[in-house]
């Protein structure tokens, strides 16, 4: 009998997906935090941006731990879309007819939408570093961080796309939170209202966090 | 009751599979569903046709063999009973009634209505025992079993193996099934032995037996006749995490 029943098991891929995800909620925290920093005003703005690059110094050189995070955060997608692709493939396996008729008895409608809502949030994250960290979309200037976000978001199409890309990853939250807990084996009856709790709180707080910035653009509260 | 139904009709395992219409007239609501079938077998036996074959045992609601995909829902529109168990009352006269086996590619289709689950069987060969000496029987009540842990043993024990968690599955996971049968053991004294070998073995067996992985999504639970808890599926995954840990699984 073999031992390393987990790296190959779907509960294995299941709970590395649940770890990785929760690496992206810790750093999607410290990203909108981060970001309400702009209405503290321009210069305190983009020197928060330079904070970004010169933190750890003079342990770490510079922009070395934010080369640490991306590396971090770029693994752990990679392996949470590998490991949802690998989990679909096997899925459509295993279910190779489908029904003629299938009605969904108490699924929730964020728990169906996780693997579409997966492909909708990979999407905007390479919209997003086009737009901000590679400032191929809008005028761009690496200087003044402040004035790309205000002139990025002055477009109302931009702005939905944003509001449209928070709204999947509120759901992906809503569903992806809790079922962490659940894939880790940590929730039981007891403790199944306070995940529940938690993904709602989750998945309200960090894209209502985001949304205020690209809003007050558009609204004209930033300028 | 007039009813009009479509029922897939598939001559054996290798044969393509089709839906057949049939108008089924005079159907008594106090009928059972598996009573409507077989008052539509008699017709067609009666026309010298081939019966519509599907799988059923006690008709009691506590032997797990029965079980067909019911206008979309495993086991019918009604909660926490079997097929058996549906009555007619529950449909309308003139109502249109789409009949399915169980899909999944574990789980072939023999004929008609019947799959093979016999996938389940192996599940529990490889893993849902428990290791004890013959001999003379024990005294009862010699090892103490708390309140609670006799519940959840219970409360899993309750699973009557009939498939309806996988066939509600967009995954095709049999996570519900093989976390109960983990769970009855796995809650008890007399299980901890093997407890995490266990937990290895089974989860072994279901993933080679081709069923899919858990997106926690509930539909299992929801169509369970016998409302098994998605609690057992953390239960199985923090044993099998653990299990891991410890190097568990070698025999």
């Amino acid at each position: 009998m073999q031992v390393a029943v987990l790296p190959r098991s779907s509960i294995g891929k299941k709970a590395l997906m649940a770890v990785t995800g929760a690496v992206w909620i810790g750093y999607l925290v410290l990203h909108m935090w981060g970001n309400l920093h702009i209405f503290q005003g321009a210069e305190s703005f983009n020197h928060y941006a330079e904070f970004l690059r010169t933190v750890g110094e003079p342990v770490f050189s510079h922009a070395q731990v934010l080369w640490l995070i991306r590396i971090v955060i770029v693994a752990a997608l990679a392996a949470h879309i590998w490991s949802a692709w690998d989990l679909y493939l096997q899925a459509q396996r295993a279910r190779s007819t489908n029904y003629a008729v299938k009605r969904v008895v108490q699924a929730n409608y964020a728990s169906r939408f996780m693997r579409i809502g997966g492909v909708v949030i990979i999407l905007f994250v390479l919209f997003h570093l086009a737009h901000y960290t590679w400032g191929w979309v809008t005028p761009f200037d690496r200087a003044d961080p402040y004035r790309n976000v205000v002139i990025g978001f002055s477009s109302p199409v931009i702005v939905l796309f944003y509001l449209l890309a928070l709204a999947a990853l509120g759901l992906h939250l809503f569903h992806g939170v809790w079922s962490m807990f659940q894939t880790l084996g940590l929730n039981s009856r007891r403790f199944d209202g306070f995940f529940r709790g938690l993904a709602v709180f989750v998945a309200l707080v960090i894209p209502i966090g985001f949304a205020t910035v690209p809003l007050a653009v558009l609204f004209g509260i930033l300028s | 009751m007039r009813l009009k139904l479509r029922i897939w009709r598939q001559k054996n395992a290798g044969a393509e599979g089709k839906f057949v219409d049939y108008n089924l007239d005079g159907v008594s609501e106090d009928s059972s569903f598996l009573e409507m079938l077989d008052l539509l077998n008699g017709h067609l036996i009666d026309r010298n046709e081939e019966p519509v074959h599907f799988d059923h045992d006690c008709r009691e609601g506590i032997c797990g063999m029965c079980g067909m995909v019911i206008n979309g829902i495993a086991h019918g529109p009604k909660a926490a009973i079997t097929t058996c168990q549906l009555h007619m009352r529950e449909f309308k006269d003139g109502d249109s009634i789409t009949i399915e086996p169980w899909r999944a590619q574990p789980f072939p289709v023999m004929k008609d209505l019947i799959v093979d689950r016999t996938a389940f069987d192996r599940i529990i060969e490889s893993g849902g025992y428990i290791s004890v000496n013959t001999g003379q029987a024990p005294d009862a009540s010699v090892i103490a079993v708390p309140k609670t842990q006799a519940d959840r043993a219970m409360d899993a024990a309750a699973c009557i193996g009939c498939g309806a968690c996988v066939a509600a599955c967009p995954n095709g996971s049999a996570m519900l099934f093989t976390s109960a049968k983990l769970a009855h053991l796995n809650s008890l004294p007399q299980g901890q032995t093997e407890r995490f070998d266990r937990a290895v073995l089974m989860v072994n067996q279901m993933d080679a037996e081709g069923f899919g992985g858990c997106t926690n999504i509930g539909e299992c639970e929801a169509v369970c006749p016998k409302e098994i808890s998605l609690d057992f599926i953390a239960m199985m995954n923090l044993d099998l995490l653990r299990a891991n840990v410890m190097g568990k699984g070698k025999r």
